[in-house]
């Protein structure tokens, strides 16, 4: 019996040997679900295929939260991922932690794999890299705020089809839109992303000290300034009159437009597929408003999704697979599969230029929107990106305090002051405990 | 008349005991004392770099207004679930103790509800009640009332009690029939006799009878509504709006879980533990006394 058992596990292990013993397994760890996650396994099966060295596993750990919360658990059980995706809120937490993690660029260079941060649209750089410009980490999905319209409901209210540019613009469509019988008339997911960070990289004023945050950890926001605060009150003014309706902190907005019951919405730039599939009515996808009173603006749009990470503590082998991946990942036909086939945006200059020679755009109009507005004009200190430690915190902080307007509980100024004053503790507690 | 049962052996009853209290410590008692000894640290989220900060933690959250006024939330929101709680259920099995027919059907389908998971009365409630897509909010629209409770704060409220509710109603109905039951019925017909309607036998007789059963819900709800609503809020408001339905539990398991702040959230929960241990003796001291077993 155990003779047999033995035998059967022998001859097992001669069938895989050429595979089992030379591969190296690089665990990646992702929240890429549904059909997301299904193209992030064909990049990974791709990989797999292309070489037999290594072979990169990957495995879907839930919401961006809960896998950085896994990461963390499983590095302090000794067991953390090779590769792990975290959403842009966590970089300042990535980022601090020194040992936990290896710079992308160690990596590479260490594994002696060609990698040129240059490659990469500017926002998206200076969004990963450190103050010296060292490429922290892997830049993967990337999408930023878009503004969407319903033009049947527009032609409805005898408008022509065409999206506001301004806020002030907007607010007269609504007016129409409202009066012609439109119940829901403007929405949007992500209220912070939105509404404060894109907004003020948008106009060109900064969301805290420090370049956002990306100078040092002694930083502090400034989110109460008077255009901060004449934005929020606006936007209160809208929700008390019927003209905008808040649907929650997340992506709440993204089926109250697809369903045709708001007409004008602001939310991902991956938001697209799913309105592609369910809208009954013709719509596009646009710039987001701007104050045309400010100066400069617009500028450029910040990125949000996610980028990898590489964790500390592998040998030497696993990081030369990692690096060998991440080589893979940079090809411009493999970023063009990941952006058609996902809607995120090329974050490459190469893999952009290659999608449009493709007539990719053509049969597509619109999908190259959101690359454009990002690279609207070169991005400045306000605009590069933010940095903010326990941004998980930060968010909710700020979100609870546009709430508080929007509900009228509070006015936009003391809400956004209340938002700088509790932001700033979790701030000090974050740089407090990364001295 | 000696009831008790002596043990010869000096150690079987401990043996016996053994791992009960084994299990209380590993699962109870340890984790506590690990909460207790990272409130007084400050850590990064990695775990990588550990500063003693003595009670820095505490200092900090209570001279935060927003937990103190959790506080408040907690004590509206506990005080509502455990009381709609203990008065729908103690209706509904009075009104099941009367049925004559059809009565296990009907006690079967109470009771189901507590079968289901927290989490799945929050989402099953959040869709009966989302803002666009729910049907309760589609006939409140047709009686005129404008349901969102994504900004609206009572309304926020208003569901996740509900659901709180609406999850352990079973639960306190199936003590409270147990306790009608055990009700001597010539106490009730004694009082029906000497011409006590219904509502005076019920408050005069049944009423005091039940207390030890009202008295042992109470204490269960309260820490249900303290500790278990978590999965309803987190399945429908998140806390929101603002900060209208964060009650303490679930601002530890944001703080904690969410955003991996490790100190702080000890320190929160260390207070939560405080604040349920007062409560606790306080029930047992001021509120058992009236009670008549």
């Amino acid at each position: 019996m155990k003779f047999t058992k033995l035998a059967a596990a022998l001859a097992a292990a001669m069938l895989c040997a050429p595979q089992a013993q030379a591969q190296t397994e690089i665990q990646w760890w992702h929240s890429m679900g549904g059909a997301l996650g299904e193209a992030l396994n064909g990049l990974a099966n791709q990989f797999n295929q292309s070489q037999k060295e290594y072979k990169v596993v990957t495995t879907f750990k839930g919401t961006y939260p809960e896998s950085m919360t896994a990461a963390i658990a499983a590095f302090r059980a000794g067991s953390a991922p090779h590769i792990l995706q975290v959403f842009e809120v966590g970089t300042a937490t990535m980022m601090a932690a020194k040992g936990a993690i290896v710079p992308v660029a160690t990596v590479m260079s260490g594994a002696k794999e060609p990698f040129d941060p240059k490659a990469y649209l500017p926002t998206v750089t200076g969004y990963y890299s450190d103050v010296k410009g060292n490429m922290l980490s892997f830049p993967f999905n990337s999408s930023t705020v878009m503004f969407y319209i319903n033009h049947d409901a527009f032609k409805k209210a005898g408008l022509e089809p065409k999206a506001p540019k301004t806020w002030k613009e907007l607010v007269a469509a609504a007016e129409k839109l409202k009066a012609a019988g439109q119940q829901c008339v403007y929405t949007t997911s992500w209220p912070s992303w939105m509404h404060i960070e894109n907004f003020s990289a948008w106009h060109n004023v900064p969301i805290g000290t420090k370049q956002n945050g990306m100078a040092g950890f002694d930083t502090q926001f400034s989110i109460n300034s008077p255009l901060h605060v004449r934005h929020v009150a606006m936007l209160s003014d809208m929700s008390k009159k019927g003209l905008f309706t808040y649907a929650g902190r997340t992506n709440q907005g993204d089926a109250k437009f697809s369903s045709g019951e708001c007409a004008m919405f602001s939310g991902s730039a991956g938001a697209q597929a799913g309105i592609k599939k369910a809208a009954k009515f013709d719509w596009s996808i646009n710039f987001i408003p701007y104050h045309d009173d400010v100066k400069g603006a617009p500028q450029n749009s910040i990125i949000g999704g996610a980028s990898l990470w590489v964790m500390g503590g592998k040998k030497p082998a696993e990081y030369k697979g990692v690096a060998k991946f991440m080589a893979f990942l940079s090809k411009p036909e493999i970023q063009m599969q990941w952006h058609t086939s996902t809607g995120y945006v090329p974050i490459t200059q190469a893999s952009y230029d290659l999608t449009r020679k493709s007539g990719f755009y053509d049969k597509n109009p619109g999908a190259d929107m959101p690359v454009k507005q990002l690279t609207n004009k070169a991005p400045t200190a306000n605009s590069k990106g933010l940095r903010f430690g326990n941004f998980v915190q930060g968010r909710t902080v700020i979100e609870e305090e546009l709430e508080a307007a929007f509900s009228g509980k509070k006015d936009a100024k003391t809400a956004l002051d209340d938002a700088v004053r509790r932001g700033n503790e979790i701030l000090r507690q974050f740089e407090a405990a990364n001295k | 008349m000696e009831k008790r049962v002596v043990f010869r052996s000096a150690w079987l009853p401990y043996a016996l005991v053994a791992p009960q209290i084994a299990i209380t410590i590993v699962f109870f008692f340890w984790p506590a004392a690990q909460a207790v000894w990272y409130s007084f640290q400050l850590q990064d989220a990695f775990g990588l770099k550990t500063q003693f900060v003595g009670l820095q933690n505490f200092t900090n959250l209570f001279r935060d207004g927003n937990y103190l006024a959790s506080f408040q939330v907690t004590a509206v929101f506990s005080v509502l679930v455990a009381f709609f709680g203990l008065a729908i259920s103690l209706l509904l099995a009075t009104m099941a103790d009367r049925v004559l027919r059809g009565a296990l059907a009907y006690k079967t389908l109470l009771i189901w509800p507590y079968a289901v998971a927290p989490a799945i009365a929050g989402v099953l409630w959040a869709f009966l009640f989302a803002p666009s897509i729910g049907i309760v909010t589609y006939l409140l629209r047709g009686f005129g009332v404008d349901w969102n409770w994504i900004i609206n704060e009572n309304q926020a409220l208003a569901l996740v009690v509900i659901a709180s509710v609406w999850k352990q109603i079973s639960y306190n109905f199936l003590f409270f029939l147990a306790g009608l039951q055990s009700i001597p019925r010539s106490l009730i017909e004694a009082a029906a006799i000497d011409g006590a309607g219904p509502t005076r036998r019920f408050w005069t007789v049944i009423f005091p009878l039940l207390s030890p059963t009202t008295f042992f819900l109470l204490v269960v709800n309260i820490v249900y509504a303290f500790f278990d609503t978590f999965g309803v809020i987190d399945a429908t408001t998140q806390g929101g709006p603002g900060q209208a339905t964060q009650i303490l539990v679930y601002k530890v398991y944001h703080d904690g879980v969410k955003a991996a702040d490790l100190g702080g959230s000890s320190a929160q929960s260390v207070i939560l533990m405080f604040i349920v241990i007062a409560l606790t003796v306080a029930q047992f001291r001021f509120i058992e006394r009236r009670v008549q077993y």
